[in-house]
């Protein structure tokens, strides 16, 4: 009896196995993030060139170095859009913000690799960084709440929400 | 009047070769400003094209960087060492845990992950450790909700069992109720489905092997870590999961075994058919800086034999609260009670009171320190302190 479940199991899993759906954990692409953003025409990417001491910053955020040469970002007048990459465990988990006025207007994990932590792309959890700015110290000026099994894709979230804001300052400041 | 004109003739004259001076000069600046507007040209098409190398440049070493041939494979780990010092014991040093992870994504919807572990630092004949390998999987994604795995992997049950990196909890040694009763880390091979219907709701099933207890009935013992394992009497696990509100996160696992002693192939006498049943249940609760995470395991084992020694109940719980005050520095206190021997009238349930503090020198690297003091059953007390890591 217990054999023959074990193996309706088995033959269950291999069934369901050609049965694979591709593109698990792409909820929004990012050109369709971008496009949501704005409320008129799309601006034209522009590219944002990191230096040296831009990258040290950085790593302070991400708490690990950070290789790319230049970010890519969205502007129209006193808003920006971020598409950014940030390891959880083992893959990188795409998301998009939108920042208005200095403040994060919208937050959505876009693509999730990973088989565990997917929680952080659920609503409950991407609100709290809705109004988030950003503290003297790249602190977010409000608490995010954790999702216990999740841990290190709350992490990488709440990084990317840092780092989304601090470009966007760095961005406004030097255009001033 | 001869004079005059003649006076006038030679202005007239000068104006007209000054005015076509000046005409000659502003032809000439045309000519220059004219030159300059196409050298400016070329220098904004050079630079357009120079933007143009450079993020090609830019792009190619991003691709480069991606597709190295381990851009799909991952290696990860985790580490501890302890000190513990107890009144009744022999102080001890220990490199508990030496882990080492291994991962390759074989496409989009089928991953492999291992977990390879050295513990107490040196395994031998006649040495304390141990070399385990606690996780071996294939893990297929099915649809968008529905995934599976097949192979060695760990029990959905407890809060540690899955998640047991040091950076992760609090105490410089796991608690003894989820060590002791679940009993983790517990590993098994067999196959297992993940469903989340909606989102923060997480339904797992798994059919895998069993424990395989001696005639102490010592749960823990039990583990056969999937080393030619008998396997005449499969365990059947199922855990309902609900994370739909930040910080919270309820839980609750089910496990029926058909017969834990495996036939009785311990036993020089035959026995019962000792069926046994795990009930699970946990939450966590995080609320701005402060944490609690409570839960509760029973076994109930039927079959004369465990019940002759007081093993056919065994159960745990425990309490703990934490505080973090800065992102370096968590402090917790737990109370936890677990009894092997629930069945039996006598008192032999362990009562575990501890406070400690958990020090980040990053967010990956943990310095712990904690105080325990041990009651009921037993009778002792002693302090850890201790250092573990992941990444």
């Amino acid at each position: 009896m217990n054999k023959c479940l074990s193996l309706s199991v088995f033959v269950l899993v291999i069934f369901f196995s050609h049965m694979c759906i591709a593109a698990k954990g792409v909820y929004q692409t990012p050109a369709a993030f971008i496009s949501h953003s704005f409320v008129d025409v799309t601006p034209q990417a522009k590219v944002l060139w990191l230096t040296k001491e831009d990258k040290a910053v950085i790593a302070k955020i991400l708490q690990h170095k950070f290789n790319r040469m230049r970010i890519r970002y969205w502007q129209a007048g006193n808003e920006t859009v971020w598409v950014l990459n940030e390891i959880g465990k083992e893959k990188p988990i795409t998301i998009g913000v939108h920042i208005k006025n200095n403040h994060i207007d919208h937050f959505k994990v876009l693509t999730f690799r990973e088989s565990r932590g997917d929680e952080v792309r659920h609503e409950f959890f991407s609100q709290q960084f809705i109004n988030a700015t950003l503290n003297d110290d790249s602190r977010l000026s409000q608490n995010v709440d954790g999702i216990t099994g999740a841990t290190l894709s709350v992490r990488a979230s709440t990084k990317v929400a840092r780092l989304a804001l601090w470009l966007n300052a760095k961005l406004t400041n030097s255009s001033l | 009047m001869m004079k005059k004109t003649l006076i006038a003739s030679v202005l007239v004259g000068l104006f007209a070769s000054n005015a076509a001076l000046a005409n000659q000069e502003t032809d000439e600046l045309r000519q220059v400003i004219t030159e300059q507007q196409k050298a400016l040209a070329l220098l904004e098409k050079r630079l357009d094209e120079t933007d143009q190398k450079l993020n090609a440049a830019a792009d190619q070493i991003d691709v480069n960087t991606n597709s190295s041939v381990f851009a799909n494979t991952t290696i990860g780990g985790y580490g501890e060492l302890h000190y513990n010092n107890y009144e009744d014991k022999d102080a001890k040093v220990d490199f508990h845990r030496f882990v080492l992870f291994f991962g390759h994504e074989f496409s989009d919807t089928v991953r492999f992950f291992s977990e390879f572990e050295l513990e107490h630092s040196i395994a031998g004949e006649g040495k304390s450790g141990e070399v385990e390998l606690e996780q071996a999987y294939v893990e297929i994604d099915i649809n968008q909700g529905l995934s599976s795995k097949i192979g060695l992997f760990l029990i959905p049950v407890g809060i540690i069992n899955e998640t047991h990196e040091p950076p992760t909890f609090y105490g410089v040694e796991r608690n003894g109720v989820e060590k002791n009763i679940i009993p983790a880390t517990w590993w098994e091979a067999g196959v297992a489905f993940n469903y989340k219907p909606t989102g923060g709701v997480s339904i797992d099933g798994a059919v895998t092997s069993g424990l395989e207890v001696g005639d102490d009935f010592n749960i823990r013992n039990g583990r056969q870590k999937v080393a030619k394992a008998t396997a005449e009497n499969l365990a059947y696990t199922g855990r309902v999961k609900y994370t739909a509100v930040a910080g919270l996160e309820l839980a609750a696992t089910l496990q029926y075994q058909t017969d834990i002693t495996q036939g009785g192939v311990n036993f020089t006498a035959p026995i019962d058919t000792a069926d046994a049943t795990l009930l699970e249940a946990h939450a966590i609760y995080q609320v701005n800086n402060f944490t609690v995470r409570a839960l509760y395991a029973r076994w109930d084992i039927s079959g004369d034999e465990a019940k002759a020694l007081g093993r056919d109940e065994q159960t745990g719980w425990y309490v703990e609260p934490s505080y973090k005050f800065t992102e370096k520095v968590g402090v917790f206190a737990r109370y936890a009670e677990y009894d092997n021997n629930a069945g039996n009238s006598a008192s032999t349930a362990v009562e575990s009171t501890s406070i400690g503090v958990n020090y980040y020198l990053h967010e990956n690297v943990v310095l712990k320190a904690d105080f325990e003091n041990l009651g009921g059953a037993s009778d002792s007390s002693g302090f850890n302190v201790g250092f573990g890591y992941q990444f």
